[in-house]
């Protein structure tokens, strides 16, 4: 189902949620372009592209402040109700999970910076990168979801988590085996584990986002629900609003 | 302090604490059939495919709903959605109005009030009811209290003053008005008066208590002060209140029915109807929309 919103009587009130809903976007896009900043300094390997993006981390921090005032200024001055109330609290909560993300991704710039100053072997990287792109995806499904305020695409992404975290014991397995070769390597490849940590605490928060998503369109809290339930609970509301 | 303007009881026994609620005493004794009625409420008014016609114009269209014992049910709506005339239903206070037909039926627990043969003065002894703005008779605030309990007939003055008493503290009024009960009650505030007003219907032990907007006309703190009392009054009476002020059918309201055009469009408890409703016409007014 996808939410549409008509207009409040209260005009002020509709820029108020536009304005958070639009800050959380652009936020999205700069955690999602930092991201792709360090898959790029990671593929290619660069410098000072790492070090920006650990550099510019304070950006989104100080987003997620001042788009939080504002949750709370529009609680206190709104009261908000339903799908209202449920924008904000989800804002509020999808700020938290994009400031994470923002962490982690400044947690890899920094393992980056590490593998070009001691010049670690890129070889330990490549599962890392393939799982740091399927994130990224992942956290651009999750974003775009929750702009377009659709829960089922939300579902679609969540079902993308467990994938990841697949993948990420595979490129654990392979990292092990470098280190059981050769030990001299083991500093290097603890790096390529962080590395790996952080993607994968990318994922759960892009999956966080989706739960979000979810929560604002459906009013259903969907944490730790099994994914089969929650697709059976929209599809049986999605037949519900075609039978009225 | 002046003593001859006080209520002749006895310090130790009228001062000592009010007498255990009916609900209090149930919870003691039978905690078990406690727990189910807190968990259960069991059925007070049945409201049952209500129609109201004014004239040739008609306000309500079809109501049915229940409102449970003991629980805060409110009503809410845009202006002329037909919740006052509802809720004026309840104590058949609309048959006052020239040219009113009503069909259906309201049930109180159990017993059609519009069957033939209902006393309606005793209907409206059972079922309570406090408007908008404050109307104390121009007496004291002792007589205002007790005005109901002399009209059926009581006059042992000790009675009458426990029972002043006991409904003045219900009514969280006791303490601001302990030493001059015997004054005007006209001279109290406006927050002060509306919660005499309660008291003076809770004087006569009603089962129902009809709350018609009871603070729109008063300022914040007394606003606050009557949802105190009406989160404390619901231990012992089923309150049902209309309202404008939506925030305030979320703070006061155990569970929320909305009405638009005279049609009970949505009716569920109050966390849900307010959080997720299940019509876009509700989800559009609580949230300030155009319908």
């Amino acid at each position: 189902m996808v939410m549409s919103r008509a207009h409040h009587i209260s005009q002020q009130f509709d820029k108020e949620l536009e304005d958070i809903r639009s800050r959380v976007l652009a936020m999205g896009g700069l955690v999602e372009e930092h991201l792709a900043q360090v898959l790029e300094s990671l593929s290619r390997p660069n410098l000072e592209l790492a070090e920006y993006v650990a550099a510019n981390d304070f950006k989104v921090n100080n987003m997620e402040v001042e788009i939080d005032a504002e949750c709370t200024a529009i609680l206190l001055r709104r009261q908000p109700a339903a799908g209202d109330l449920r924008l904000v609290l989800a804002i509020s909560k999808v700020i938290t999970d994009l400031e994470r993300i923002g962490d982690e991704t400044k947690k890899v710039a920094r393992v980056v910076t590490n593998m070009i100053n001691t010049g670690s072997p890129r070889s330990y990287y490549v599962g890392v990168l393939s799982m740091g792109h399927h994130v990224r995806r992942m956290l651009r499904a999750a974003l775009d979801a929750f702009a377009r305020m659709d829960s089922r695409a939300a579902l679609a992404v969540a079902h993308e988590d467990p994938e990841v975290d697949k993948e990420m014991e595979a490129v654990m397995r392979q990292l092990i085996t470098y280190m059981m070769e050769d030990p001299r390597c083991i500093r290097g490849v603890l790096d390529a584990i962080l590395a790996v940590r952080a993607f994968e605490r990318i994922g759960d928060h892009a999956d966080n986002i989706c739960e979000n998503a979810i929560f604002m369109v459906e009013g259903k809290d969907v944490r730790h629900v099994a994914l089969e339930q929650i697709e059976q609970e929209l599809n049986r509301r999605h037949d519900d609003a075609q039978s009225h | 302090m002046r003593p001859n303007n006080r209520l002749n009881t006895e310090p130790d026994t009228a001062m000592s604490d009010t007498p255990l609620s009916l609900a209090q005493v149930v919870a003691e004794t039978h905690p078990a059939r406690a727990a189910e009625d807190a968990k259960n409420p069991r059925e007070c008014l049945k409201i049952d495919n209500l129609s109201l016609f004014y004239g040739e114009k008609q306000a309500l269209f079809n109501v049915s709903m229940s409102i449970p014992e003991k629980r805060v049910t409110a009503f809410i709506g845009p202006s002329g959605c037909g919740k006052s005339t509802l809720l004026r239903c309840c104590n058949r206070l609309n048959e006052l109005i020239d040219g009113v037909r009503i069909e259906g039926a309201i049930n109180l627990l159990g017993e059609n009030i519009y069957a033939p043969g209902m006393d309606i003065a005793n209907l409206r002894r059972r079922v309570g009811m406090v408007f908008q703005k404050p109307n104390p008779f121009p007496k004291s605030i002792y007589e205002n209290v007790a005005y109901g309990l002399r009209i059926q007939g009581i006059s042992n003055r000790r009675v009458l003053d426990r029972a002043v008493e006991s409904a003045l503290r219900g009514a969280a009024l006791w303490d601001e008005v302990r030493d001059r009960v015997h004054e005007s009650a006209l001279g109290l505030s406006g927050g002060q008066q509306q919660r005499l007003v309660i008291a003076r219907a809770i004087a006569i032990e009603p089962e129902v208590l009809l709350l018609d907007e009871p603070a729109s006309a008063l300022d914040p703190i007394s606003t606050l002060k009557i949802e105190e009392l009406i989160y404390e009054l619901k231990a012992n009476y089923t309150i049902v209140i209309v309202t404008h002020n939506m925030q305030q059918a979320a703070r006061v309201s155990d569970y929320t029915a909305f009405m638009y055009m005279g049609n009970l469009v949505e009716v569920g408890e109050t966390k849900t109807l307010f959080t997720t409703p299940r019509q876009k016409q509700t989800e559009d007014y609580i949230t300030g929309r155009y319908g």
